[in-house]
C-alpha cells in the first residue's frame, strides 16, 4: 500500500546552545549568534515518516514548513535524508502568529496537500516547548490525534498502532487514518544523510532562490521538477486573513523580560561556604536555568 | 447548570486519587477566584468516580463536575475534548487550567483550537491584571497574566488573552504550591450525562495497552546534567548524584573513568566513546576533566565543578568552581534548592 505521508517541520534557533556570546550586553538575545536548526523532534518524525516508506514502497513524504524563505535549508535536508519532496509556507502575513494562527495556517496548507495518510510532526519545537500544534491542527483538520509517540508499531487496513511513551510507562493505540502523529525525542534517531541523495539533490532550489540564479539554471532546474522546492503563500492555500499572523492569534505577548546570565569567569567557592552555596542557587533559581 | 464566567481546573484522576498537579491547580486557582470575586470550579472525566468530590472540596472546589463513564477511562483526546468543549459553550468560564502533563498538553490544544481561545503552555507563574492594548489603546480589566519562559529558557514572557475566552493554560506539576483551603469546605456536585456531551464518533482511538515502563536513559535531550567522575568513589555515592537530578529534574551521566569503574552503567558516559551533550546546566561532580570527557560537555551553557582539587583540569572551563568533596556539597544544593524553589 502506498501513502501520502506529511511531516510537519520547523527550522529553529538552537536554544540548547546559547553561550556567552548570545546574550547581548543589554540582555538582549543575540540571534545572528544562534545558528538555525533542523527542530530535533522533527527529525525523529521524519525518521518515522521514512520507515513507513522503506516498509510501504511507492509512498511519498512530503516535508511542510512554515518560516522564513530559508527554510527551505531543512527541506534540502530532509530530502538528503529520504523525503521526496518539501513545501515552504512562507508570507509577511503568516508573521506574528501564536500557535493556534500557525496551525490553522499549517492546517490549510495540509489541506492543499490533500488526500494524505498520515501528519507526522515532532512533539514540540525548542524554541517555543509548546506541544500544541500538532493536536491544534488535528482539531483544524477535523482527524484524531497521538501525542507522545515513541514508535509506529503497525500501520494497516487503515489504522496506525502507536507507542506512546507517557509519564510513568508506555501505552499503546490504535488510531484510524487519518490521523495526526507527533513523536518524541526518545523516538528513534534520524537517519543520516545518503550521499547519493546529497550528490542527486544538492541544487535543489526553492522558488525564491531559484530566481536569483542565472538563465542557464534556472532552465536547468524547469526541467528537473524533483529539484524544485516550492514555496506557498498565505492566498495560496486559501487562508482567511483573520485567522492568520497576528490578527488570529487570540494569545498576545505583555512583556518579555531577558535572563541575563552574569557569570562571565569562574566564580570559586568554598564547599563550607554555606552561604555561598545557597546564594548560587537563588541565583540560577531567580534566572531560570534550574526550577 | 451553573452561572458563567468562573474559573474551572480540570482535574486528572487515576486510581483513585486525584492528581497532586490538579489539586495545586485548585490552590493557586482559589487565590485566583478570590480576586476575581468568581466560583471556583472542578471538573473530572472517567469512570468510577464516586467519592472524588470529597478530595476536591478541601481544595476550595465550589463546584465539582463529574463525567462518568467506562469509555471514558483511560483517557483518549477525543471524547474528553468534546466534553470539555461542549461544556464549555453552556457554562463560559473565563478561566481554565489543566496540568501541563502529558494529559493536559494532549488536551487543552485540541479545546482550545476549537473554541478559539487561545493557550499558554507550561506557566511558572499566574496572576491577575489589567492590560492596554499597545496598538487600539483598548483597556482590560483583570485579565489573567501568563508567565512562562521561552526561547529555551533565555526569556520570560508574559502572555495575555484579551479578547477570547476561556484564558487557557497549562502549568507543570510541582511549580504550584499544593494547600488545603478548607477541610471543612463544601460545595455542589453536577453530575453530567456523557451521552449528551460526547458523541460515538469521538470513541475513534482504541487503547491496547498499557503498563508501567522506566523511560530509557535520555541524556542527550535533558537541559539539566549531573555527571560523576573517579571522584565520586562508589556506586553508593551516585546514588547522592541521583537524588540531585530528581530533585533538579535532571539526568545523571558520568565520565569514562567512574563507568570503567563499575559506578554507573555505560550509557550514561559523557565524552568522545560516550554521547555528546550540551545541556544549560552541567553540574561536574568528582570529575577531573581529561579532554576526552571535556569534548563531549563543554558546550554547555553553564558548568558548575564540585571537585576537591582546586587546580582540577575541568575548573578552567567551569563558570563556577566550588572547592570541596561532593558527599557534603551534593546535599547542600539539595537542601537550598529545595529551601528556595516554591
Amino acid at each position: 500500500m502506498s501513502l501520502n505521508i506529511i511531516v510537519l517541520a520547523k527550522q529553529v534557533p538552537d536554544t540548547r546552545n546559547v553561550g556567552k556570546d548570545a546574550m547581548k550586553e543589554d540582555g538582549t538575545i543575540n540571534r545572528a549568534a544562534l545558528p538555525a536548526i533542523f527542530n530535533p523532534e522533527d527529525l525523529n518524525a521524519l525518521e518515522q515518516a521514512l520507515r513507513l516508506k522503506d516498509a510501504n514502497p511507492g509512498s511519498t513524504v512530503t516535508l511542510l514548513t512554515m518560516g522564513l524563505p530559508r527554510a527551505s535549508e531543512i527541506i534540502r535536508e530532509a530530502i538528503y535524508r529520504g523525503a521526496d519532496k518539501g513545501i515552504v509556507l512562507t508570507d509577511r502575513v503568516l508573521g506574528g502568529a501564536d500557535t493556534l494562527a500557525t496551525s490553522y495556517s499549517l492546517a490549510q496548507a495540509v489541506k492543499k496537500i490533500g488526500n494524505y495518510d498520515i501528519v507526522l510532526g515532532g512533539r514540540q519545537a525548542i524554541d517555543g516547548d509548546t506541544a500544541q500544534v500538532g493536536p491544534q491542527i488535528a482539531e483544524k483538520l477535523g482527524i484524531p490525534q497521538v501525542t507522545y509517540a515513541e514508535e509506529i508499531v503497525d500501520l494497516s487496513d487503515g489504522h496506525v498502532t502507536v507507542k506512546r511513551r507517557l509519564e510513568h510507562g508506555v501505552e499503546t493505540v490504535k488510531a484510524p487514518l487519518p490521523c495526526v502523529v507527533t513523536v518524541t525525542g526518545s523516538a528513534a534517531e534520524c537517519r543520516p544523510r545518503n550521499a547519493k541523495r546529497v550528490m542527486k539533490f544538492k541544487r535543489a532550489v526553492s522558488t525564491s532562490e531559484k530566481a536569483k540564479l542565472s538563465p542557464e539554471v534556472q532552465a536547468f532546474l524547469d526541467a528537473r521538477p524533483d529539484l524544485n522546492i516550492e514555496e506557498w503563500s498565505a492566498a495560496f492555500v486559501e487562508a482567511d486573513p483573520q485567522q492568520i499572523g497576528l490578527p488570529g492569534s487570540p494569545t498576545k505577548v505583555k512583556a518579555i523580560e531577558n535572563v541575563v546570565f552574569t557569570a562571565k569567569e569562574a566564580l570559586t567557592l568554598d564547599g563550607g561556604d554555606d552561604n555561598a552555596i545557597e546564594n548560587l542557587i537563588k541565583d540560577l533559581i531567580t534566572n531560570h536555568t534550574i526550577g | 447548570m451553573a452561572d458563567n464566567n468562573n474559573l474551572i481546573v480540570y482535574c486528572e484522576y487515576e486510581d483513585g486519587r486525584v492528581a497532586d498537579v490538579s489539586l495545586e491547580l485548585l490552590t493557586k486557582g482559589r487565590v485566583l477566584a478570590d480576586r476575581l470575586g468568581v466560583k471556583l470550579e472542578a471538573i473530572v472525566i472517567g469512570d468510577k468516580l464516586d467519592g472524588v468530590e470529597k478530595q476536591l472540596f478541601p481544595y476550595g472546589a465550589d463546584t465539582v463536575y463529574k463525567v462518568e463513564d467506562a469509555r471514558l477511562y483511560p483517557y483518549t483526546s477525543n471524547p474528553h475534548a468534546a466534553v470539555l468543549i461542549n461544556l464549555f459553550k453552556e457554562i463560559k468560564p473565563q478561566i481554565c487550567l489543566m496540568g501541563a502533563t502529558c494529559i493536559g498538553r494532549d488536551l487543552g490544544p485540541r479545546v482550545s483550537s476549537c473554541l478559539h481561545s487561545g493557550l499558554t503552555a507550561d506557566c511558572t507563574s499566574l496572576e491577575i491584571g489589567d492590560h492596554t492594548d499597545p496598538k487600539t489603546g483598548k483597556e482590560y480589566k483583570d485579565l489573567l497574566y501568563q508567565i512562562r519562559p521561552a526561547f529555551g529558557g533565555n526569556i520570560v514572557a508574559t502572555i495575555v488573552n484579551p479578547d477570547c475566552r476561556p484564558q487557557m493554560a497549562t502549568v507543570r506539576e510541582g511549580v504550584m504550591k499544593k494547600e488545603v483551603y478548607n477541610p471543612d469546605h463544601k460545595g455542589e456536585v453536577v453530575n453530567l450525562d456523557p451521552k449528551k456531551y460526547t458523541s460515538p464518533e469521538d470513541y475513534v482511538v482504541e487503547i491496547i495497552d498499557r503498563h508501567i515502563e522506566k523511560s530509557k536513559v535520555n541524556i542527550k535531550n535533558s537541559p539539566i546534567i549531573v555527571a560523576g567522575g573517579y571522584g565520586v568513589g562508589s556506586k553508593e555515592n551516585f546514588q547522592l548524584l541521583f537524588d540531585l537530578a530528581d530533585t533538579l529534574g535532571a539526568e545523571v551521566g558520568a565520565s569514562r573513568a567512574a563507568v570503567d569503574a563499575g559506578f554507573i552503567e555505560h550509557e550514561r558516559q559523557i565524552g568522545q566513546t560516550g554521547v555528546t551533550v550540551r545541556p544549560k546546566l552541567y553540574i561536574a561532580c568528582g570529575i577531573s576533566g581529561q579532554i576526552q570527557h571535556i569534548a563531549g560537555m563543554q558546550d554547555s551553557s553553564i558548568i558548575i565543578s564540585i571537585n576537591p582539587d582546586p587546580n582540577a583540569p575541568i575548573n578552567t572551563i567551569a563558570d563556577y568552581v566550588i572547592t570541596g568533596n561532593m558527599e557534603d556539597v551534593v546535599p547542600k544544593l539539595i537542601k537550598y534548592y529545595k529551601k528556595n524553589s516554591k
